[in-house]
């Protein structure tokens, strides 16, 4: 193992902030900052009424992205990009959403929130997520060298 | 409750959110799979990622759910399930396998749209397609 690219800092500081987003949320709305869920219920709707909010927190997910630009801290943002092939990609992107639907949650939710409230079901679901996307990456990187 | 104050609540959340991510630079999927190559290059930043929101937010919650009620709404609306069933471990696994092959979970995914290329477009696009697939079924499933 070689560690690489380490930036603990920036990493706590950009974290602490979203525990912050995640905890105003729950101040405000009481609503948990599950980013799949919020997501989910803009891509396919349970009630309504219940659209907007959800609409607007994914437009702010992409305004904070501008933001960091803007005030010129996205000085590399342009050499960011995907580091995967287009059908990787699709699948990976197919997966990632119909997993977080039916395990009801993703990094966020599970991770950040689900953890924070100490729930057993989120402990469980972090724990599977981390240890499949490990075991994904070390089949795709040192098996059979496909990424 | 003022609607207007409500979706600017929400607007400040998901941007602070945004924003956070894109310090944290979750944005960058090289650093999320080097995160997760523990037999490679790894790159433990993640991990602080990860430990700054659960810890800050660890701390705030326990306040705010004593309050008994959120500002702007009725009642906290948090998941009341507690047991551990076949579903939380299926999707889990499914989602890690997802993460790890392409490097984007949906929040990073989401606030990468901010400098989007068709590679993002395609990972955000499947991702839209696997979620209403995904709770159509569901949805349809029981009825």
């Amino acid at each position: 193992m070689t560690i690489v690219n380490f930036t603990p800092l920036p990493a706590l500081l950009g974290g602490a902030l979203i525990g912050l987003a995640a905890a105003f949320l729950l101040y405000a709305k009481g609503r948990v900052a599950g980013i799949s869920g919020i997501a989910g219920g803009v891509i396919y709707p349970e009630s309504k009424d219940d659209i907007g909010w959800r609409l607007i927190f994914v437009v702010g997910l992409v305004l904070g992205g501008f933001i960091y630009q803007l005030i010129g801290l996205g000085a590399g943002v342009d050499h960011i990009q995907a580091v995967v092939s287009k059908p990787m990609l699709i699948l990976g992107g197919l997966l990632v959403g119909i997993g977080t639907q039916i395990g009801t949650g993703c990094t966020s939710g599970h991770g950040i929130c689900g953890l924070a409230r100490r729930s057993p079901r989120s402990l469980v679901a972090t724990l599977c997520f981390m240890a499949s996307a490990i075991v994904t990456v070390y089949v795709t990187r040192h098996l059979i060298g496909a990424s | 409750m003022s609607r207007s104050k409500q979706t600017l609540a929400a607007l400040f959340a998901g941007t602070l959110f945004g924003f956070g991510l894109s310090v944290a630079q979750m944005i960058d999927p090289a650093k999320v799979i080097n995160f997760l190559d523990f037999a490679g290059t790894w790159d433990p930043s993640l991990a602080f990622v990860m430990a700054g929101g659960l810890i800050v937010n660890a701390i705030f919650t326990p306040f705010i759910l004593k309050r008994g009620k959120p500002l702007l709404a009725e009642y906290f609306r948090l998941p009341t399930k507690t047991e551990i069933d076949k579903r939380i471990v299926i999707g889990g696994v499914l989602f890690g396998i997802g993460w790890g092959l392409a490097g984007y979970c949906p929040g990073p995914m989401i606030t990468s749209l901010s400098f989007a290329d068709s590679d993002i477009l395609t990972v955000l696009g499947a991702f839209v397609v696997g979620t209403f697939v995904a709770r159509w079924v569901l949805a349809h499933r029981s009825a």
